[in-house]
Protein backbone atom coordinates (compact mmCIF):
# COMPACT_ATOMS: atom_id res chain seq x y z
CA UNK A 1 0.00 0.00 0.00
CA UNK A 2 1.16 3.50 -0.78
CA UNK A 3 -0.16 6.60 0.92
CA UNK A 4 0.49 10.24 0.21
CA UNK A 5 0.09 12.27 3.38
CA UNK A 6 -0.39 16.00 2.87
CA UNK A 7 2.28 16.09 0.20
CA UNK A 8 3.07 19.59 -1.05
CA UNK A 9 5.66 20.61 -3.58
CA UNK A 10 6.75 24.05 -4.64
CA UNK A 11 9.07 24.79 -7.54
CA UNK A 12 10.16 28.26 -6.56
CA UNK A 13 6.90 30.19 -6.26
CA UNK A 14 4.87 27.70 -8.25
CA UNK A 15 2.75 25.41 -6.09
CA UNK A 16 2.66 22.15 -8.05
CA UNK A 17 1.22 19.86 -5.37
CA UNK A 18 -1.04 21.28 -2.67
CA UNK A 19 -1.40 18.93 0.32
CA UNK A 20 -2.22 15.82 -1.67
CA UNK A 21 -3.59 12.99 0.44
CA UNK A 22 -4.23 9.68 -1.29
CA UNK A 23 -4.18 5.99 -0.39
CA UNK A 24 -3.71 3.39 -3.11
CA UNK A 25 -4.01 -0.36 -2.60
CA UNK A 26 -2.66 -3.49 -4.28
CA UNK A 27 -4.62 -5.30 -6.98
CA UNK A 28 -6.25 -2.06 -7.99
CA UNK A 29 -5.48 0.04 -11.00
CA UNK A 30 -5.62 3.81 -10.74
CA UNK A 31 -6.07 6.31 -13.53
CA UNK A 32 -4.42 9.62 -12.74
CA UNK A 33 -6.05 12.24 -14.87
CA UNK A 34 -5.95 16.00 -15.07
CA UNK A 35 -5.00 18.75 -17.49
CA UNK A 36 -1.39 19.46 -18.51
CA UNK A 37 0.62 20.85 -15.64
CA UNK A 38 -1.84 19.74 -12.99
CA UNK A 39 0.86 17.85 -11.05
CA UNK A 40 0.45 14.24 -12.17
CA UNK A 41 4.06 13.69 -13.14
CA UNK A 42 5.32 15.53 -10.06
CA UNK A 43 3.21 13.22 -7.91
CA UNK A 44 4.72 10.17 -9.59
CA UNK A 45 8.23 11.56 -9.42
CA UNK A 46 7.89 12.30 -5.73
CA UNK A 47 6.75 8.72 -5.16
CA UNK A 48 9.95 7.57 -6.88
CA UNK A 49 12.08 9.95 -4.87
CA UNK A 50 13.14 11.87 -7.97
CA UNK A 51 11.42 14.95 -6.58
CA UNK A 52 11.67 15.70 -2.88
CA UNK A 53 8.38 17.07 -1.41
CA UNK A 54 8.49 20.47 0.27
CA UNK A 55 6.30 19.11 3.07
CA UNK A 56 4.31 15.99 3.88
CA UNK A 57 5.23 12.35 3.74
CA UNK A 58 4.87 9.41 1.39
CA UNK A 59 4.57 5.97 2.95
CA UNK A 60 5.28 2.76 1.08
CA UNK A 61 4.27 -0.39 2.98
CA UNK A 62 4.37 1.31 6.40
CA UNK A 63 7.76 2.93 5.73
CA UNK A 64 8.45 6.52 4.81
CA UNK A 65 10.23 6.76 1.48
CA UNK A 66 11.92 10.07 2.23
CA UNK A 67 14.98 8.39 3.73
CA UNK A 68 14.60 4.99 2.12
CA UNK A 69 15.58 3.78 -1.34
CA UNK A 70 15.18 0.01 -1.19
CA UNK A 71 11.42 0.24 -1.78
CA UNK A 72 12.20 1.08 -5.41
CA UNK A 73 12.95 -2.61 -5.92
CA UNK A 74 9.19 -3.07 -5.89
CA UNK A 75 8.44 -0.40 -8.47
CA UNK A 76 8.57 -0.53 -12.21
CA UNK A 77 8.54 2.95 -13.69
CA UNK A 78 7.87 3.96 -17.24
CA UNK A 79 8.66 7.65 -17.63
CA UNK A 80 6.75 10.01 -19.88
CA UNK A 81 9.94 10.93 -21.73
CA UNK A 82 12.48 8.12 -21.46
CA UNK A 83 15.92 9.63 -21.02
CA UNK A 84 18.73 7.12 -21.39
CA UNK A 85 22.50 7.26 -21.88
CA UNK A 86 22.68 8.02 -25.59
CA UNK A 87 25.86 6.17 -26.48
CA UNK A 88 24.87 2.65 -25.52
CA UNK A 89 22.82 0.10 -27.40
CA UNK A 90 19.46 -1.30 -26.33
CA UNK A 91 21.12 -4.60 -25.45
CA UNK A 92 23.69 -2.89 -23.25
CA UNK A 93 20.95 -0.88 -21.56
CA UNK A 94 18.94 -4.01 -20.74
CA UNK A 95 22.09 -5.76 -19.47
CA UNK A 96 22.97 -2.75 -17.37
CA UNK A 97 19.55 -2.65 -15.73
CA UNK A 98 19.69 -6.37 -15.02
CA UNK A 99 23.09 -5.89 -13.47
CA UNK A 100 21.97 -3.05 -11.27
CA UNK A 101 18.75 -4.59 -10.02
CA UNK A 102 19.67 -7.65 -8.02
CA UNK A 103 16.38 -9.59 -8.27
CA UNK A 104 17.31 -11.89 -11.12
CA UNK A 105 14.99 -14.75 -10.29
CA UNK A 106 11.79 -13.48 -11.88
CA UNK A 107 12.72 -11.71 -15.06
CA UNK A 108 9.80 -10.96 -17.35
CA UNK A 109 10.95 -10.58 -20.95
CA UNK A 110 7.49 -10.89 -22.47
CA UNK A 111 7.40 -7.29 -23.71
CA UNK A 112 10.91 -7.50 -25.18
CA UNK A 113 9.70 -10.46 -27.21
CA UNK A 114 6.34 -8.96 -28.07
CA UNK A 115 7.86 -5.68 -29.28
CA UNK A 116 10.66 -7.64 -31.05
CA UNK A 117 13.27 -5.51 -29.31
CA UNK A 118 15.89 -8.27 -29.45
CA UNK A 119 16.07 -7.70 -33.22
CA UNK A 120 17.39 -4.18 -32.68
CA UNK A 121 19.55 -4.93 -29.64
CA UNK A 122 22.65 -3.46 -31.31
CA UNK A 123 21.01 -0.13 -32.15
CA UNK A 124 22.27 2.87 -30.22
CA UNK A 125 19.83 4.74 -28.03
CA UNK A 126 20.32 8.07 -29.81
CA UNK A 127 19.21 6.57 -33.13
CA UNK A 128 15.85 5.39 -31.80
CA UNK A 129 12.51 6.94 -32.74
CA UNK A 130 10.19 8.24 -30.05
CA UNK A 131 7.96 5.19 -30.30
CA UNK A 132 10.81 2.67 -30.05
CA UNK A 133 12.08 4.55 -27.04
CA UNK A 134 8.63 4.16 -25.46
CA UNK A 135 8.79 0.43 -26.15
CA UNK A 136 12.18 0.19 -24.45
CA UNK A 137 10.82 2.13 -21.45
CA UNK A 138 7.83 -0.18 -21.26
CA UNK A 139 9.94 -3.33 -21.50
CA UNK A 140 12.25 -2.06 -18.75
CA UNK A 141 9.36 -1.17 -16.44
CA UNK A 142 7.95 -4.71 -16.68
CA UNK A 143 11.33 -6.50 -16.80
CA UNK A 144 11.71 -7.13 -13.07
CA UNK A 145 8.18 -8.24 -12.41
CA UNK A 146 7.58 -5.57 -9.74
CA UNK A 147 4.42 -5.54 -7.61
CA UNK A 148 3.88 -1.83 -8.29
CA UNK A 149 3.81 -0.40 -11.80
CA UNK A 150 3.84 3.30 -12.55
CA UNK A 151 3.15 4.20 -16.14
CA UNK A 152 3.35 7.85 -17.17
CA UNK A 153 1.49 8.28 -20.47
CA UNK A 154 2.25 4.71 -21.57
CA UNK A 155 0.52 4.70 -24.95
CA UNK A 156 1.67 8.10 -26.22
CA UNK A 157 3.67 7.71 -29.43
CA UNK A 158 3.07 3.98 -29.89
CA UNK A 159 1.64 2.57 -33.10
CA UNK A 160 -1.82 0.92 -32.92
CA UNK A 161 -0.46 -2.65 -33.00
CA UNK A 162 1.98 -1.96 -30.19
CA UNK A 163 -0.72 -0.18 -28.17
CA UNK A 164 -2.85 -3.32 -28.32
CA UNK A 165 0.09 -5.56 -27.30
CA UNK A 166 0.89 -3.24 -24.46
CA UNK A 167 -2.70 -2.98 -23.24
CA UNK A 168 -2.99 -6.75 -23.20
CA UNK A 169 0.15 -6.93 -21.10
CA UNK A 170 -1.14 -4.30 -18.66
CA UNK A 171 -4.45 -6.14 -18.29
CA UNK A 172 -2.64 -9.43 -17.69
CA UNK A 173 -0.49 -7.87 -14.98
CA UNK A 174 -3.51 -6.21 -13.42
CA UNK A 175 -5.19 -9.59 -13.12
CA UNK A 176 -2.11 -10.89 -11.32
CA UNK A 177 -2.96 -8.47 -8.53
CA UNK A 178 -0.47 -5.69 -9.19
CA UNK A 179 -0.91 -2.13 -8.10
CA UNK A 180 -0.95 0.19 -11.08
CA UNK A 181 -0.80 3.94 -11.42
CA UNK A 182 -1.43 5.10 -14.94
CA UNK A 183 -1.60 8.63 -16.26
CA UNK A 184 -2.92 9.27 -19.70
CA UNK A 185 -4.94 11.65 -21.80
CA UNK A 186 -6.42 8.82 -23.83
CA UNK A 187 -9.45 8.19 -21.66
CA UNK A 188 -10.66 5.28 -23.78
CA UNK A 189 -7.51 3.36 -22.86
CA UNK A 190 -7.95 4.13 -19.19
CA UNK A 191 -11.56 2.96 -19.32
CA UNK A 192 -10.31 -0.53 -20.18
CA UNK A 193 -7.21 -0.60 -18.03
CA UNK A 194 -8.16 0.95 -14.72
CA UNK A 195 -10.59 0.40 -11.90
CA UNK A 196 -10.36 3.70 -10.06
CA UNK A 197 -10.08 7.28 -11.10
CA UNK A 198 -8.14 10.09 -9.45
CA UNK A 199 -8.75 13.54 -10.88
CA UNK A 200 -6.09 16.17 -10.16
CA UNK A 201 -6.50 19.85 -10.86
CA UNK A 202 -4.00 22.55 -9.95
CA UNK A 203 -2.11 20.26 -7.60
CA UNK A 204 -5.14 19.12 -5.66
CA UNK A 205 -7.07 15.88 -5.79
CA UNK A 206 -10.56 16.92 -6.82
CA UNK A 207 -12.14 13.51 -7.13
CA UNK A 208 -11.24 9.96 -6.17
CA UNK A 209 -13.60 7.03 -6.60
CA UNK A 210 -14.09 3.87 -8.60
CA UNK A 211 -14.90 4.23 -12.28
CA UNK A 212 -18.20 2.42 -11.72
CA UNK A 213 -19.24 4.94 -9.10
CA UNK A 214 -18.22 7.86 -11.32
CA UNK A 215 -20.26 6.51 -14.22
CA UNK A 216 -23.24 5.99 -11.94
CA UNK A 217 -22.96 9.49 -10.47
CA UNK A 218 -22.78 11.16 -13.84
CA UNK A 219 -25.17 8.84 -15.68
CA UNK A 220 -22.66 8.28 -18.45
CA UNK A 221 -21.50 5.04 -20.03
CA UNK A 222 -18.06 6.15 -21.18
CA UNK A 223 -15.25 7.41 -18.96
CA UNK A 224 -14.49 10.34 -21.27
CA UNK A 225 -18.03 11.65 -21.09
CA UNK A 226 -18.21 10.97 -17.38
CA UNK A 227 -15.08 13.03 -16.70
CA UNK A 228 -16.35 15.86 -18.88
CA UNK A 229 -19.64 15.88 -16.99
CA UNK A 230 -17.77 15.78 -13.69
CA UNK A 231 -15.71 18.83 -14.66
CA UNK A 232 -18.80 20.69 -15.82
CA UNK A 233 -20.58 19.93 -12.57
CA UNK A 234 -17.57 21.17 -10.60
CA UNK A 235 -17.43 24.38 -12.61
CA UNK A 236 -21.14 24.91 -12.10
CA UNK A 237 -20.79 24.37 -8.36
CA UNK A 238 -17.82 26.75 -8.22
CA UNK A 239 -19.70 29.47 -10.08
CA UNK A 240 -22.65 29.15 -7.69
CA UNK A 241 -20.50 29.33 -4.56
CA UNK A 242 -18.65 32.35 -5.92
CA UNK B 1 28.41 0.33 -5.88
CA UNK B 2 31.08 -1.45 -7.93
CA UNK B 3 28.50 -2.13 -10.63
CA UNK B 4 27.64 1.54 -10.91
CA UNK B 5 31.33 2.48 -10.94
CA UNK B 6 31.95 -0.06 -13.68
CA UNK B 7 29.41 1.59 -15.97
CA UNK B 8 30.70 5.09 -15.28
CA UNK B 9 34.26 3.96 -16.02
CA UNK B 10 33.12 2.37 -19.23
CA UNK B 11 31.48 5.64 -20.21
CA UNK B 12 34.55 7.71 -19.24
CA UNK B 13 36.98 5.56 -21.21
CA UNK B 14 34.84 5.68 -24.31
CA UNK B 15 35.09 9.46 -24.61
CA UNK B 16 38.89 9.11 -25.07
CA UNK B 17 39.41 12.42 -23.31
CA UNK B 18 41.29 10.73 -20.48
CA UNK B 19 43.59 9.15 -23.04
CA UNK B 20 44.28 12.51 -24.66
CA UNK B 21 44.99 14.06 -21.28
CA UNK B 22 47.50 11.30 -20.46
CA UNK B 23 49.12 11.76 -23.85
CA UNK B 24 49.37 15.52 -23.36
CA UNK B 25 51.09 15.10 -19.99
CA UNK B 26 53.38 12.40 -21.39
CA UNK B 27 54.46 14.55 -24.30
CA UNK B 28 55.05 17.68 -22.22
CA UNK B 29 57.03 15.78 -19.58
CA UNK B 30 59.13 14.09 -22.26
CA UNK B 31 59.75 17.45 -23.90
CA UNK B 32 60.86 19.02 -20.63
CA UNK B 33 63.31 16.19 -20.01
CA UNK B 34 64.68 16.64 -23.52
CA UNK B 35 65.27 20.34 -22.97
CA UNK B 36 66.90 20.03 -19.57
CA UNK B 37 68.75 17.11 -18.04
CA UNK B 38 68.59 18.30 -14.43
CA UNK B 39 65.53 16.58 -12.91
CA UNK B 40 65.18 19.31 -10.29
CA UNK B 41 64.74 21.98 -12.94
CA UNK B 42 62.40 19.77 -14.93
CA UNK B 43 60.21 19.27 -11.90
CA UNK B 44 60.15 23.01 -11.34
CA UNK B 45 59.05 23.63 -14.93
CA UNK B 46 56.48 20.88 -14.66
CA UNK B 47 55.20 22.40 -11.45
CA UNK B 48 54.12 25.54 -13.27
CA UNK B 49 52.28 23.48 -15.88
CA UNK B 50 50.69 21.28 -13.23
CA UNK B 51 49.47 24.13 -11.05
CA UNK B 52 47.59 25.71 -13.93
CA UNK B 53 46.61 22.79 -16.15
CA UNK B 54 45.61 20.11 -13.65
CA UNK B 55 42.94 22.20 -11.87
CA UNK B 56 41.63 23.56 -15.17
CA UNK B 57 41.30 20.14 -16.81
CA UNK B 58 39.79 18.73 -13.64
CA UNK B 59 37.02 21.31 -13.34
CA UNK B 60 36.11 21.43 -17.02
CA UNK B 61 36.15 17.67 -17.57
CA UNK B 62 34.20 16.94 -14.38
CA UNK B 63 31.43 19.43 -15.08
CA UNK B 64 31.03 18.31 -18.68
CA UNK B 65 31.01 14.67 -17.60
CA UNK B 66 28.43 15.32 -14.88
CA UNK B 67 25.99 16.95 -17.26
CA UNK B 68 26.60 14.37 -19.97
CA UNK B 69 25.74 11.59 -17.55
CA UNK B 70 22.58 13.32 -16.33
CA UNK B 71 20.45 10.74 -18.12
CA UNK B 72 22.36 7.91 -16.51
CA UNK B 73 21.93 9.50 -13.08
CA UNK B 74 18.22 10.00 -13.69
CA UNK B 75 17.83 6.40 -14.81
CA UNK B 76 19.70 5.08 -11.78
CA UNK B 77 17.66 7.16 -9.36
CA UNK B 78 14.44 5.47 -10.43
CA UNK B 79 16.08 2.13 -9.55
CA UNK B 80 16.75 0.69 -6.10
CA UNK B 81 20.05 2.52 -5.78
CA UNK B 82 20.97 4.92 -3.03
CA UNK B 83 21.58 8.51 -4.08
CA UNK B 84 24.80 8.65 -2.13
CA UNK B 85 26.07 5.54 -3.89
CA UNK B 86 25.48 7.20 -7.24
CA UNK B 87 27.14 10.41 -6.13
CA UNK B 88 30.24 8.76 -4.69
CA UNK B 89 30.51 6.37 -7.62
CA UNK B 90 30.57 9.38 -9.92
CA UNK B 91 33.20 11.10 -7.81
CA UNK B 92 35.40 8.03 -7.42
CA UNK B 93 35.27 7.19 -11.11
CA UNK B 94 36.05 10.69 -12.35
CA UNK B 95 38.72 11.32 -9.71
CA UNK B 96 40.52 8.00 -10.20
CA UNK B 97 40.58 8.27 -13.97
CA UNK B 98 41.95 11.83 -13.86
CA UNK B 99 44.48 10.91 -11.15
CA UNK B 100 45.48 7.80 -13.10
CA UNK B 101 46.03 9.86 -16.24
CA UNK B 102 48.10 12.35 -14.27
CA UNK B 103 50.27 9.78 -12.49
CA UNK B 104 50.88 7.88 -15.72
CA UNK B 105 51.53 11.01 -17.75
CA UNK B 106 54.05 12.56 -15.35
CA UNK B 107 55.31 9.41 -13.67
CA UNK B 108 56.33 7.23 -16.63
CA UNK B 109 58.72 9.72 -18.29
CA UNK B 110 60.16 10.72 -14.91
CA UNK B 111 60.93 7.10 -14.10
CA UNK B 112 62.51 6.60 -17.52
CA UNK B 113 64.78 9.62 -17.21
CA UNK B 114 65.64 8.86 -13.63
CA UNK B 115 64.08 11.25 -11.20
CA UNK B 116 64.63 12.02 -7.54
CA UNK B 117 62.18 12.15 -4.67
CA UNK B 118 60.87 15.57 -5.74
CA UNK B 119 58.92 13.86 -8.51
CA UNK B 120 56.99 11.94 -5.89
CA UNK B 121 56.06 15.19 -4.18
CA UNK B 122 54.99 16.55 -7.55
CA UNK B 123 52.82 13.47 -8.13
CA UNK B 124 51.34 13.76 -4.65
CA UNK B 125 50.46 17.45 -4.98
CA UNK B 126 49.03 16.90 -8.44
CA UNK B 127 46.80 14.07 -7.26
CA UNK B 128 45.65 16.17 -4.30
CA UNK B 129 44.87 19.13 -6.57
CA UNK B 130 42.91 16.85 -8.91
CA UNK B 131 40.85 15.53 -6.01
CA UNK B 132 40.18 19.06 -4.70
CA UNK B 133 39.13 20.49 -8.05
CA UNK B 134 37.00 17.50 -9.01
CA UNK B 135 35.17 17.99 -5.69
CA UNK B 136 34.74 21.71 -6.40
CA UNK B 137 33.46 20.94 -9.89
CA UNK B 138 30.90 18.51 -8.45
CA UNK B 139 29.77 21.26 -6.11
CA UNK B 140 29.29 23.68 -8.99
CA UNK B 141 27.47 20.98 -11.00
CA UNK B 142 24.86 20.29 -8.34
CA UNK B 143 24.32 23.98 -7.65
CA UNK B 144 22.57 24.58 -10.94
CA UNK B 145 20.63 22.75 -13.64
CA UNK B 146 22.27 24.71 -16.43
CA UNK B 147 25.41 23.20 -17.94
CA UNK B 148 26.85 26.53 -19.09
CA UNK B 149 26.28 28.08 -15.67
CA UNK B 150 27.90 25.12 -13.93
CA UNK B 151 30.99 25.31 -16.13
CA UNK B 152 31.06 29.04 -15.45
CA UNK B 153 31.02 28.53 -11.69
CA UNK B 154 33.65 25.79 -11.96
CA UNK B 155 35.90 28.02 -14.05
CA UNK B 156 35.40 30.80 -11.53
CA UNK B 157 36.74 28.47 -8.82
CA UNK B 158 39.78 27.80 -10.97
CA UNK B 159 40.27 31.47 -11.84
CA UNK B 160 39.92 32.50 -8.23
CA UNK B 161 42.35 29.99 -6.76
CA UNK B 162 44.90 30.15 -9.58
CA UNK B 163 45.01 33.87 -10.22
CA UNK B 164 42.80 36.16 -8.14
CA UNK B 165 43.67 34.79 -4.72
CA UNK B 166 47.39 35.26 -5.31
CA UNK B 167 46.79 38.85 -6.32
CA UNK B 168 44.80 39.50 -3.16
CA UNK B 169 47.48 37.84 -1.05
CA UNK B 170 50.17 39.93 -2.67
CA UNK B 171 48.14 43.05 -2.04
CA UNK B 172 47.73 42.15 1.64
CA UNK B 173 51.43 41.42 2.06
CA UNK B 174 52.39 44.62 0.24
CA UNK B 175 50.00 46.86 2.16
CA UNK B 176 50.90 45.53 5.58
CA UNK B 177 54.58 44.92 4.91
CA UNK B 178 55.55 46.94 8.00
CA UNK B 179 54.03 44.31 10.27
CA UNK B 180 55.17 40.73 10.97
CA UNK B 181 53.00 38.77 8.55
CA UNK B 182 54.47 35.28 8.57
CA UNK B 183 51.76 33.62 10.60
CA UNK B 184 48.96 35.52 8.87
CA UNK B 185 50.17 34.60 5.38
CA UNK B 186 50.58 31.03 6.57
CA UNK B 187 46.91 31.04 7.56
CA UNK B 188 45.87 32.76 4.35
CA UNK B 189 47.73 30.20 2.26
CA UNK B 190 45.68 27.44 3.88
CA UNK B 191 42.62 29.00 2.23
CA UNK B 192 43.99 28.26 -1.22
CA UNK B 193 44.73 24.66 -2.23
CA UNK B 194 46.84 25.76 -5.21
CA UNK B 195 49.13 27.88 -3.02
CA UNK B 196 49.38 25.06 -0.54
CA UNK B 197 50.46 22.67 -3.27
CA UNK B 198 52.95 25.19 -4.64
CA UNK B 199 54.58 25.79 -1.27
CA UNK B 200 54.89 22.08 -0.47
CA UNK B 201 56.59 21.68 -3.82
CA UNK B 202 58.91 24.69 -3.60
CA UNK B 203 60.17 23.66 -0.19
CA UNK B 204 60.83 20.18 -1.45
CA UNK B 205 62.94 21.63 -4.27
CA UNK B 206 65.13 23.48 -1.77
CA UNK B 207 64.82 26.84 -3.42
CA UNK B 208 63.03 28.43 -0.48
CA UNK B 209 66.13 30.53 0.11
CA UNK B 210 64.96 32.59 -2.86
CA UNK B 211 61.97 33.66 -0.82
CA UNK B 212 64.08 35.37 1.84
CA UNK B 213 63.08 35.57 5.46
CA UNK B 214 59.52 34.36 4.83
CA UNK B 215 60.93 31.42 2.92
CA UNK B 216 63.06 30.50 5.87
CA UNK B 217 60.03 30.70 8.11
CA UNK B 218 58.01 28.46 5.78
CA UNK B 219 60.93 26.10 5.53
CA UNK B 220 61.02 25.71 9.28
CA UNK B 221 57.28 25.13 9.31
CA UNK B 222 56.43 23.20 6.14
CA UNK B 223 59.79 21.44 5.94
CA UNK B 224 59.15 19.57 9.16
CA UNK B 225 56.99 16.48 9.37
CA UNK B 226 54.39 18.46 11.26
CA UNK B 227 54.25 20.99 8.44
CA UNK B 228 53.75 18.31 5.81
CA UNK B 229 51.09 16.66 7.93
CA UNK B 230 49.39 20.02 8.45
CA UNK B 231 49.36 20.95 4.76
CA UNK B 232 48.18 17.50 3.70
CA UNK B 233 45.33 17.54 6.18
CA UNK B 234 44.29 21.02 5.03
CA UNK B 235 44.21 19.68 1.48
CA UNK B 236 42.07 16.78 2.71
CA UNK B 237 39.65 19.30 4.20
CA UNK B 238 39.63 20.99 0.79
CA UNK B 239 38.51 17.68 -0.71
CA UNK B 240 36.04 16.67 1.98
CA UNK B 241 34.24 19.97 2.50
CA UNK B 242 33.09 20.65 -1.09
CA UNK B 243 32.31 16.97 -1.54
CA UNK B 244 30.18 16.85 1.58
CA UNK B 245 28.36 20.05 0.60
CA UNK B 246 27.76 18.76 -2.92
CA UNK B 247 26.44 15.46 -1.62
CA UNK B 248 24.05 17.22 0.75
CA UNK B 249 22.67 19.31 -2.10
CA UNK B 250 22.53 16.33 -4.45
CA UNK B 251 20.62 14.15 -2.00
CA UNK B 252 17.83 16.75 -1.91
CA UNK B 253 17.91 17.77 -5.53
CA UNK B 254 14.85 17.46 -7.76
CA UNK B 255 15.52 15.71 -11.03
Amino acid sequence: MISFRNVSKKFGKLQVLDSVTLDVYPSKSYALIGPNGSGKTTMIKSLLGLVVPTSGDIVFEEKSILTDWQYREKIGYMPQIGRYPENITIGQLVDMMRNIRPSQDKIDEELIDAFKLYKIYDKKMHSLSGGTRQKVSAALAFLFNPPVLILDEPTAGLDPVSVEIFKEKITAEKLKGKLMLITSHVLNDLDELTTDVVYIFEGRIQYHNSIEALKRETNEKRLGKAIATLIQQKELLDSITE
Amino acid sequence: MTRVIKYIFYDLLRTRFILLYTLFLLVSTFAMFQIDSDPGKVVLSLLNVVLMVVPLISVVFTTIHFFNSYEFIELMLAQPVNRRVIFFSEYISVATSLCGAYVAGIGIPSLLFGADSSVFTLLFTGVMLTLVFVALAFLSSVLTRDKAKAIGIALLFWFYFSLIYDGLLLWVVYTFCDYPLEKITLTLIAFNPVDLARIIMLLQLDISALMGYTGAFYKSFFGSHMGLLFSSSILLVWIALPLWLAMRIFSRKDL
